[in-house]
């Protein structure tokens, strides 16, 4: 029998417990994450390798440029031949490394559900409604003060197999390139005072609450155009090893 | 600064990340292209199909600057031109298939022995990178290889098997088991 939510909610607390208790800093989630049923086979149980090595060719990384991307791919409500459903927002933040360095012309990829919920993706059988003008995908490099921007319309929550009543928080899914193949990130945006939080073992997986806070945008309504669209912050820290942010120059 | 958590790519990354030529950073008909394929597996044994790869690697005069133009696109229908056919990117995405199975065609990596990999899955809530290592000399004294015991090494070892990706080409077999008795070294660079 599959799991119910008060089931997920005990296994979610049991975990923060724990990590709180264990004390150590936990900044990403742990891949072994049981609330998360998903990961149980796909997780590694031998630790991972250090790689100390200073001229390890992860420590740079590849680049991007103008010819990866066209004028329209950081607007998502521009993509067909008329506006996409929902409540159309901007989305933008700075990328920057742990030292506080911006991460300039890169590479930024968005993708996301329909304002209803559902994905244009063959596998997403959620039975609400497709947008024919929404696809729900976008790219743009970042400026030289590391800073992206989309507009977008906000997405829709939906439900997904993990438990019995399991449902997903709207999110905006982020993919984001630093100056090293290690600092690489995919990750999820979500918006602010979404009542789905404490039931999504996905955002959970992350235990340490501020870092879970780092996930979460923030509405700034100096962004929002008036008569247009509203606006969202939110700002992205690549993670690396040290040799990638306290090396001068790097 | 505090990093930004990693989150699953989840399951519906199949419109945004994939792209046209993303799996052939090698420029077509280059002869010395390398093909190097396998399998994603999880703890059971079972084929991964929702995972996406991503290959980084020094171009072949051992440069690591890397260079656009991976996702090259067309200005006129805002679809995929596809990869110039000459400059050499060294990045790389594919997607499993609904096999689990992967290809990259690519070029042999420049003053060091392997190519840098970067695995994403449904399931995986923060991505895992490890390294095709191919056989040739330089693997005796890499500083990783040689701090590993025979049976993990073996996880990091690319097979080479018959069939050539082209003129003069070599084809390379490496599966990637997420968990399980021949679990692959995933790495922390520290
Ligand atoms: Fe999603």
């Amino acid at each position: 029998m599959p799991a119910d939510q008060q089931d997920i909610a005990r296994e979610i607390a049991a975990r923060a417990e724990a990590a709180a208790a264990d004390g150590r800093p936990r900044h990403h989630p742990d891949r072994d994450y049981p609330p998360y049923r998903s990961t149980a086979l796909r997780h590694p149980r031998q630790p991972l390798v250090p790689v100390l090595d200073p001229e390890a060719a992860e420590l740079s990384g590849p680049v991007f440029g103008r010819t990866d991307l066209t004028d329209l791919d950081h607007d998502l409500t521009r993509r067909h031949s008329s506006a996409p459903l929902g409540e159309r927002i901007t989305v933008t933040g700075r990328v920057l490394d742990r030292a506080g360095r911006p991460v300039t012309g890169q590479l930024v990829e968005i993708w996301q559900a329909n304002a209803a919920g559902r994905y244009a993706h063959e596998r997403d059988q959620h039975p609400a409604p497709l947008d024919p003008n929404f696809t729900g995908t976008g790219r743009c490099l970042t400026d030289d003060q590391g800073v992206y921007r989309f507009t977008t319309i906000k997405p829709g929550a939906y439900p997904w197999r993990n438990h019995t009543n399991a449902w997903r928080p709207a999110h905006i899914h982020f993919s984001l390139f630093g100056t090293a193949f290690t600092q690489r990130l995919i990750t999820q945006m979500y918006f602010p005072g979404d009542p789905l939080f404490r039931h999504d073992p996905i955002l959970q997986s992350v235990t340490d609450p501020a870092a879970r806070a780092r996930l979460v945008a923030a509405y700034d309504h100096d962004l929002s155009v008036p008569e247009w669209s509203l606006g969202y912050r939110w700002d992205i820290v690549l993670d690396g090893p040290a040799a990638t942010w306290t090396e001068e120059g790097r | 600064m505090l990093p930004t958590p990693a989150q699953t790519i989840g399951p519906f990354h199949g419109h945004a990340l994939p792209f046209p030529g993303g799996p052939e950073p090698a420029p077509p008909g280059h002869p010395d292209t390398l093909t190097v394929h396998g399998t994603v597996l999880d703890g059971a044994g079972a084929p991964v199909p929702d995972a996406l790869l991503e290959l980084w690697q020094p171009a072949p005069d051992g440069s690591r600057t890397g260079a656009p133009g991976s996702l090259r696109r067309d200005p006129a229908t805002g679809g995929f031109a596809g990869r110039d056919g000459l400059t050499f990117t060294g990045f790389g995405r594919a997607a499993t298939d609904a096999d689990g199975r992967w290809a990259f065609r690519t070029l042999p990596p420049g003053g060091v022995p392997y190519l840098s990999l970067c695995v994403f899955a449904r399931g995986l809530l923060h991505h895992l990178f490890t390294r095709v290592y191919l056989p040739g000399p330089g693997l005796a004294d890499d500083p990783l290889l040689t701090g590993l015991d025979p049976e993990r090494r073996a996880t990091l070892l690319a097979t080479e098997t018959a069939g050539g990706a082209g003129p003069g080409g070599r084809t390379y077999r490496f599966d990637i088991r997420l968990q399980g008795p021949k679990e692959t070294v995933f790495l922390d660079f520290r």
